[in-house]
């Protein structure tokens, strides 16, 4: 049997995240290719809606990369972003389908390092976690 | 508005077992502004119901729909063409809302998704307080605006009791003293006199007690 | 005299009274009652016996009360507003009267979050002087607070209770004053450790003219302990113990604590009696009752006065 592969769904502020998965890319930093990257204006964009519908949908993890805190180029979309996470995180332990399915990570525009160590690090962790139940009881609901 | 807090999950789940399909049902209300049972709180909801289903290997049919306003039975006759197609209702308004959808589809199963909590306003983003208690029979013009029957733990009218210490209600001291704030208030408006008046006992009939209460514009009615 | 209560009589007669108090017990041991009141029989001119203190279910006012009057012991009968509608608190008192309770105290009543019941029901469909002004009404005009007539009327000898520390400051004389305009006989107050600031609350109510319309009682609670200082001064609301009085007694030898306790609320009982204005006290001995005529015998007040 194949070892699992995670789908993992990073929204990424274009200020800083996403130029640095784009900096990991272009130095060779090499991140898992399960990482599938939204690009948005700010992670203040990131709405708790758009968090429960990528695990409704399929995804295993779901990480949120925005600006450090106080860096924000919209003042504090981040913290916003960062609370929402945290209500998510809170929903889905409710829920039990495990709460550290969502992360919020942080990062300037020129740390093309971090980005790939976290992505690395994110996607280890949800391949040690299994797969999203959600897909799994789907399964079982179809058949 | 009125406030309101979604209910745990689990007791959501409770509702929805005997059902495959139901229509989730928000309003544009108050439950909207207060962030409980809006379109958002909806599809979250739905989101949240749908996982929670799917992770026990079952299915949950939810349709998605938010009326403008559920206590109206003018936007409630909105799904009387569809309503057909659902098991039961899932209603995201306060308690109003949910009785409006009850009583005009009799024989489909209504249930609430939110606690309906108090008439409050908002503080500040994301904190709701409680200011009016609905006694029907206004104080406020003698209290400095400053509500005692809705803000005072004891809703005292002579008060304050011998438990407020610094502003803060011996309950809690994340509350208020009421009768502090109507002190402030009486003494910034000058008129500090009111208070050395003695209020006389309510009469609670203008509130709950007397009974449910209707109001009835005989100007308005059609 | 409106009344024929004991501590009427002692207070018009111009003598320096003394209440004490009782918790009736939380189940049905009439002898606890017995016991605790025991100690107080002919060493006080009324004790209080109190009404679901801090919320806490027990023995009710009324019951213990007439337990307590079966021993020559005069109650002063305790209602909260807390637990009763009142219809209910009114058929009480006209209850109680009938089996001959003559003095009583109005009370808010702790919140019911501070007891054994906080899901409960928390009435206060009237507050604590709106009780005071309906049993002033009862009494006096012979109607029930609903306007209707009452066939004989009670005569309560009515109280009221004061706390001179809670805040905002400025308004402790003007509520005071209220209770007194809505007809309050006697007020209690609750227990003092603030020397200074009960002095300016005395001073500024003697000003008002309102100790020549009511009798006051200066609260007292000896201090059993170190421990038992640090809670009050810490613990409970609305209430201010000085600094210097938890060193006093924290800072004694363990074994020496109580004995220190008692020896400051003797010194405490003959401060209040040169405040202008203070009618008496009100002793307090929490679960301490057997040392209550000790303070008093040692304060002086020993024996009462037979009116």
């Amino acid at each position: 049997m194949r070892a699992f592969e995670p789908i993992i769904v990073a929204f990424a502020c274009e200020y800083c995240a996403y130029t640095a998965a784009d900096m990991a890319g272009s130095l060779g930093m090499s991140y898992p290719p399960n990482v599938k990257i939204i690009r948005v204006p700010c992670t203040g964009k990131v709405d708790t809606l758009h968090l429960m519908r990528a695990l409704q949908k399929g995804a295993d993890g779901v990480l949120v990369a925005g600006c450090y805190l106080g860096d924000c180029h919209y003042k504090n979309g981040n913290l916003r972003a960062q609370q929402r996470v945290g209500y998510v995180s809170r929903l889905l332990d409710e829920i039990g389908i495990g709460g550290e399915r969502v992360m919020m990570t942080f990062m300037s525009a020129g740390q093309g390092n971090v980005f790939a160590q976290v992505a690395n690090e994110f996607t280890e962790k949800i391949r040690n976690l299994g797969p999203n139940p959600v897909k799994l009881g789907a399964g079982k609901a179809a058949a | 508005m009125i406030t309101a807090v979604r209910k745990p999950l689990e007791e959501i789940m409770g509702f929805a077992a005997p059902y495959s399909r139901v229509l989730l049902l928000g309003c544009n209300e108050c439950v909207t502004v207060c962030y409980a049972g809006g379109r958002k709180e909806v599809g979250i909801l739905a989101s949240a119901l749908s996982m929670a289903f799917l992770k026990e290997g079952k299915k949950l049919d939810i349709v998605e729909q938010t009326l403008e306003r559920q206590c109206d039975p003018e936007y409630v006759e909105e799904i009387a063409q569809t309503i057909d197609q659902y098991d039961a209702v899932f209603s995201m308004a306060c308690g109003c809302g949910v009785q409006t959808v009850a009583g005009r589809y009799k024989d489909k199963p209504v249930f609430p998704m939110v606690n309906t909590m108090f008439m409050g306003a908002s503080e500040r983003q994301g904190v709701w307080a409680e200011r009016c208690a609905g006694c029907g029979d206004c104080v406020l013009g003698r209290t400095g605006g400053v509500c005692p029957v809705a803000r005072c733990s004891k809703r005292i009218f002579n008060g304050p009791c011998g438990g407020s210490t610094k502003g803060k209600c011996e309950i809690d001291p994340g509350v208020d003293c009421a009768w502090q704030l109507i002190w402030d208030r009486l003494k910034a408006l000058g008129r500090t006199d009111l208070y050395s008046e003695i209020i006389p006992a309510k009469d609670w009939r203008s509130a709950k007690d007397g009974g449910p209460r209707r109001i009835v514009r005989e100007d308005l009615l059609s | 005299m409106k009344t024929t209560s004991n501590l009427e009589k002692v207070l018009a007669a111009g003598h320096f009274a003394a209440t004490g108090e009782v918790g009736p017990p939380r189940g049905t041991d009439a002898e606890a009652v017995r016991k605790k009141a025991g100690h107080l029989v002919g060493k006080v001119d009324a004790v209080n016996i109190t009404d679901n203190q801090t919320a806490m279910v027990r023995m009710s006012s009324w019951a213990a009360s007439l337990i307590v009057k079966q021993m020559g012991l005069e109650p002063n009968y305790q209602m909260v507003c807390r637990d009763r509608n009142r219809l209910a608190m009114q058929s009480d008192i006209l209850g109680a009267y009938a089996l001959g309770l003559n003095t009583m105290l109005c009370l808010s009543g702790d919140h019911p979050r501070f007891g054994d019941h906080p899901m409960a029901a928390n009435v206060h469909d009237i507050d604590s002087i709106q009780l005071v002004a309906m049993v002033r009404r009862m009494c006096d005009e012979g109607l029930f607070q609903g306007g209707a007539e009452i066939s004989n009327p009670p005569k309560m000898f009515i109280g009221a209770a004061a706390n001179p520390f809670g805040d905002p400051q400025e308004l402790r004389v003007l509520r005071l004053a209220k209770k007194i305009a809505a007809g309050a006989d006697f007020v209690q107050t609750q227990c003092i450790y603030d020397m200074k600031r009960f002095k300016e609350f005395m001073h500024q109510a003697h000003d008002m003219g309102l100790t020549e319309k009511c009798y006051i009682l200066a609260g007292v609670t000896p201090l059993k302990s170190g421990g038992m200082a640090k809670y009050m001064a810490t613990k409970v609301p609305g209430m201010t113990v000085p600094d210097e009085i938890v060193k006093r007694i924290a800072g004694a030898p363990k074994e020496a604590q109580a004995e220190e306790g008692i020896k400051l609320c003797v010194e405490q009982i003959a401060e209040m009696r040169e405040i202008p204005g203070v009618a008496g006290i009100h002793l307090m001995a929490i679960e301490w009752e057997h040392r209550a005529p000790e303070i008093l015998e040692r304060a002086g007040l020993l024996p009462r006065p037979q009116v």
